[in-house]
């Protein structure tokens, strides 16, 4: 695939993402004239853009879609659910298209072309019913201007000293694709008298990549002397007169009639101004003149029903002309435009390899400072030990903002869900709304690309299992409309995502009974309520009786668990019957580099991730066999590593606890010696050692050996399981012992 | 082109050349190795390099024939005891222990592993005629492990298959095992027994 194209896919994909949201905007405010532009606008970049790649096949598809798009933005038909859903369906087929683009065939494959088909014959339903005259197109984003016939008359005061004709014409975009050539009717025109001076306006012609070759964008002005009627002239533009905007100016004319006509012209007004001096329509005295006149004039004048010009309006309010909320309006969409304009231009694209070949740049400068650092520790020179504490300083400093160019927010990873809610919600015939918070939360690319299958399987089990319908909701006294929350926040070094729902909550005796039947737990086995919901992730578990095909085919939950893990993450639920349930998941900030604390036993190093450490202490007189201690009146149970890992060698003179915390709980671990922060640069272990539970990664050291990282969490599980089978088996040959 | 086609010699004849077509996709030169007293030989195009032992950082929880990792210019690299693989005991580290970085391929995936050797013997051709099909039994490893046994100044070197014997998926499941097996986790499993 070549660069342009690959553009293409990646810009488009981006459109596409915004005429969706657009889209699910409309169904919530069918009014909104600003969203429907946008979403027109959408699709006519896409087309255009498909168009400069010869991409025949999206071209085709999209200008259906766009010809439907612009009779709503002109008010023919009226925006309904079934018209959404339609629109959601061709923005859904546009991606597949693009798809297929991607995947570089030449055709679309016939199931999707049968799709197609389907569409465009849905859309063609919406376009033909009644045979409608041509819509008057103008420029997408453009202020609807009123249509306007100027009064021939003149009289006295302010009148324009160049004789001659003034004729302000914009050809709409799709002139040319009907076929006309706007010079022949200036070509036509001149044939009439005498084109004194002819002025283009190029103004609403966009970007090159956004341009559309087949749709005209330009602009005239023109000084024009004749002797026809203004009849005679209009009559020159009777074949393009649907598609364009005229507006003819006898000579003499007014000088508050050419404002008028600066005011409706979509250009700038200063820019317009400027151009009818140079075309000889206006000296520039009077465009002046007219400029003071105009701010007089409206002093005088009373309520002005037309908007005037965002430029304008802050004079017009201080001077009560125009109702201030309308100026408000029109500076908001005003400062909206340059504002995302200005965004966009702040923004660079860079290859994700090319951050990810930076980052692990960084993670090697990170690594060979570290052994300077020991290096010049070791030389004792007080001078080499300061300068490589500042450089030490200044590697942590690009490391944090090196993790930080790849940090995103989760907002728009949150933001896909509200189609899909609202797709699952009709499917099932359920009224649901998503509540989305905490979209700003950062984390990196590299875990968000990943979150989004769990997610999506968890808001899917949210709407299909949690959210009952209405007919129960109403019995229950709870009101009809479901809500289903998504939510992200910060928590000591992991982030936290949590899908919630305010449907029936988890049954647990059915849980139970299910995970008995399936032989996952032991009839008469005690649980806590904790252990018995979170069966659910256990493989092959569903207590949904039916399948749908939503989910409910108990592959479900123990995927989700199983790549949250995978990204060192670990998931949760807490639930209450007939209030609802929450799933917590937890991820680490970062799969890069993190802050570590050093620690060693025997002759082994491990770091523990800075986060969860909370305080370390010295381990005293401690039983051999308890393996709890009193922290200022806490029970702390500890984890020794040396007996968990098997290390051999001379019990130590000293030992250390470091107590750490994670989701809440607090456990203590137990090493030799605490050797100090270190930035931890994560290496990842290899597939041979994924099954590895208790090691998170591992990491290179300032002398060049590998340490081993603790993954906290499942390092205290792993004790607590092993622990509580131990006391299993006791119980099991106390209770069998009798017999 | 079809005229050195036809130039190929019989494959005792190409003492110093590789052949030029690629009619036979085994490999023709081999490093050979000494461990446990025996001569071993695998693939030379598997052999990225030879290093010195240096510090193997021991991985917890896992098979002892899993040695541990060791830093190898930035990546972390895992080390097997190739002896105690094979289920003899554990190689002992002397001044000429070394050992041979080797790439693996599993399906689309390469990966690096070490294997500590005795000793580096030196690198050699093997043709393909001089090869014997593996052993039913009496080499005292398993079968699958063996590409073949070449014959080398009369004496047999047994060629092994990298992919087989370091296989990343067996690899792992055996540590799962080993993990699981030292203090069993799942308490459905032991529940079950």
């Amino acid at each position: 695939m070549d660069e342009l194209t690959s553009v293409f896919v990646q810009e488009s994909r981006e459109q596409l993402a915004d005429m969706e949201a657009g889209l699910l905007r409309l169904e919530q405010d069918p009014n909104d004239a600003d969203n429907i532009n946008a979403i027109f606008r959408a699709a006519h970049t896409i087309k255009g853009a498909s168009g400069v790649i010869e991409c025949g096949f999206i071209e085709a598809f999209t200008h259906k879609v766009e010809n439907l798009l612009d009779k709503l933005r002109n008010g023919e038909i009226t925006v309904s659910a079934n018209l959404a859903t339609l629109l959601l369906g061709c923005c859904d087929h546009m991606g597949r298209l693009i798809d297929v683009l991607e995947a570089a065939q030449a055709e679309p494959p016939a199931d999707i072309a049968a799709q197609g088909e389907d569409l465009t014959r849905q859309l063609a339903a919406y376009l033909n019913p009644e045979a409608a005259p041509p819509p008057v197109t103008e420029d997408p984003g453009q202020v609807p201007v009123v249509e306007q016939e100027s009064p021939v008359e003149v009289s006295g005061g302010g009148v324009v000293i160049t004789d001659g004709w003034h004729i302000s014409v914009r050809f709409g975009p799709n002139v040319l694709r009907g076929g006309m050539d706007p010079l022949s009717f200036l070509r036509y025109l001149a044939s009439l008298g005498e084109i004194l001076d002819m002025e283009t306006l190029p103004d609403a012609m966009p970007d090159a990549d956004e341009m559309d070759p087949e749709s005209c964008y330009l602009g005239f002005e023109i000084h024009f002397q004749t002797r026809a009627s203004k009849a005679d002239i209009e009559r020159v533009f009777d074949f393009v007169r649907d598609e364009c905007e005229l507006r003819i100016l006898p000579p003499s004319s007014k000088l508050s009639e050419y404002l008028q006509l600066i005011e409706e012209l979509p250009e700038d007004s200063m820019r317009l101004g400027e151009i009818l001096v140079r075309c000889g329509a206006l000296t520039q005295a009077e465009l002046e003149e007219g400029l003071r006149l105009q701010q007089e004039s409206r002093l005088g004048r009373a309520e002005d029903s037309k908007t005037p010009p965002a430029q304008l309006g802050e004079i017009l309010v201080e001077q009560k002309v125009v109702q201030k909320n309308l100026v408000d309006a029109a500076v908001d969409k005003q400062a909206q435009v340059s504002e995302k304009k200005a965004r966009e231009s702040r923004m660079i694209r860079v290859q994700a390899d090319k951050l990810d070949k930076l980052i692990d740049l960084v993670g090697e400068l990170v690594i060979s400072g570290a052994s300077t650092n020991l290096l010049a520790t070791r030389s004792g020179q007080t001078e080499l030990v300061e300068a490589t504490s500042i450089l030490s300083r200044l590697v942590e400093d690009i490391r944090n903002s090196a993790l930080q160019l790849r940090m995103v927010q989760i907002g728009e990873t949150f933001n896909r869900f509200h189609r899909v809610v609202r797709d699952v919600a009709k499917e099932l015939g359920k009224n649901i709304e998503l509540q989305i918070s905490g979209g700003e939360t950062e984390l990196d690319k590299s875990v968000v690309e990943k979150i989004g299958d769990p997610l999506m399987h968890l808001v899917r089990n949210a709407l299909d299992h949690g959210i009952e319908p209405a007919s129960v909701r109403a019995a229950a006294g709870k009101p009809v409309q479901g809500h289903v929350a998504l939510n992200a926040y910060h928590d000591s070094g992991s982030i936290v995502i949590e899908v919630s729902d305010d449907g029936g909550g988890l049954k647990k005796e059915r849980i139970l009974a299910k995970a008995i039947e399936k032989g996952l737990v032991q009839p008469g086995q005690n649980l806590s309520d904790q252990e018995i919901v979170n069966l659910i992730f256990e493989p092959g578990f569903s207590t949904m009786e039916k399948v749908s095909n939503l989910s409910g085919r108990g592959v479900g939950m123990d995927v989700v668990r199983r790549n949250i893990q995978s990204l060192r993450g670990t998931v949760d639920v807490t639930t209450q019957e007939g209030r609802g349930s929450t799933f917590t998941i937890r991820l680490p900030l970062t799969l890069a580099i993190i802050d570590g604390f050093l620690v060693g036993v025997d002759k082994s190093a491990y770091i523990i991730p800075l986060d969860t450490v909370v305080e370390c202490i010295e381990l005293k007189d401690q039983p051999d066999n308890q393996h709890y201690l009193n922290l200022r009146g806490e029970v702390l149970p500890f984890v020794r590593l040396r007996d968990t890992f098997g290390i051999k060698g001379a019990d130590p003179v000293r030992e250390n606890v470091v107590v750490v915390q994670y989701a809440g709980q607090k456990a203590g671990i137990v090493v030799d010696q605490l050797m100090g922060e270190f930035q931890t640069v994560i290496k990842p272990l290899g597939d041979i050692f994924k099954h590895l539970r208790g090691i998170g990664g591992s990491t290179i050291l300032g002398s060049g050996e590998v340490a081993l990282i603790l993954d906290v969490q499942a390092l205290v599980q792993r004790c607590a399981a092993a622990e509580e089978n131990r006391m299993r088996n006791i119980n099991r040959l106390l209770s069998t012992s009798p017999n | 082109m079809t005229e050195m086609i036809t130039q190929v010699p019989p494959p005792a004849a190409g003492a110093t050349r590789l052949p030029l077509a690629g009619t036979d996709h085994s490999p023709q030169q081999y490093l050979t190795f000494l461990l446990g007293g025996e001569m071993f030989a695998v693939g030379i195009l598997n052999v990225k390099e030879i290093i010195e032992y240096g510090i193997v950082t021991r991985i917890p929880m896992t098979p002892p024939f899993i040695r541990g990792v060791i830093n190898l210019r930035g990546s972390v690299v895992p080390i097997v005891d190739l002896a105690s693989r094979f289920g003899k005991p554990p190689s002992k580290v002397s001044r000429r222990t070394c050992i041979v970085i080797i790439e693996v391929n599993e399906g689309e995936e390469r990966h690096d592993l070490g294997i500590i050797v005795d000793a580096v013997s030196e690198a050699l051709e093997i043709p393909s005629s001089e090869i014997e099909p593996p052993p039913t039994f009496g080499a005292n490893i398993r079968s699958d492990f063996i590409t073949g046994m070449g014959k080398v100044n009369g004496r047999f070197v047994i060629i092994l298959n990298v992919d087989q014997v370091l296989s990343v998926e067996e690899i792992s499941l055996l540590s799962q095992m080993a993990a699981s097996g030292t203090t069993p986790e799942a308490g459905t499993e032991a529940g079950a027994s």
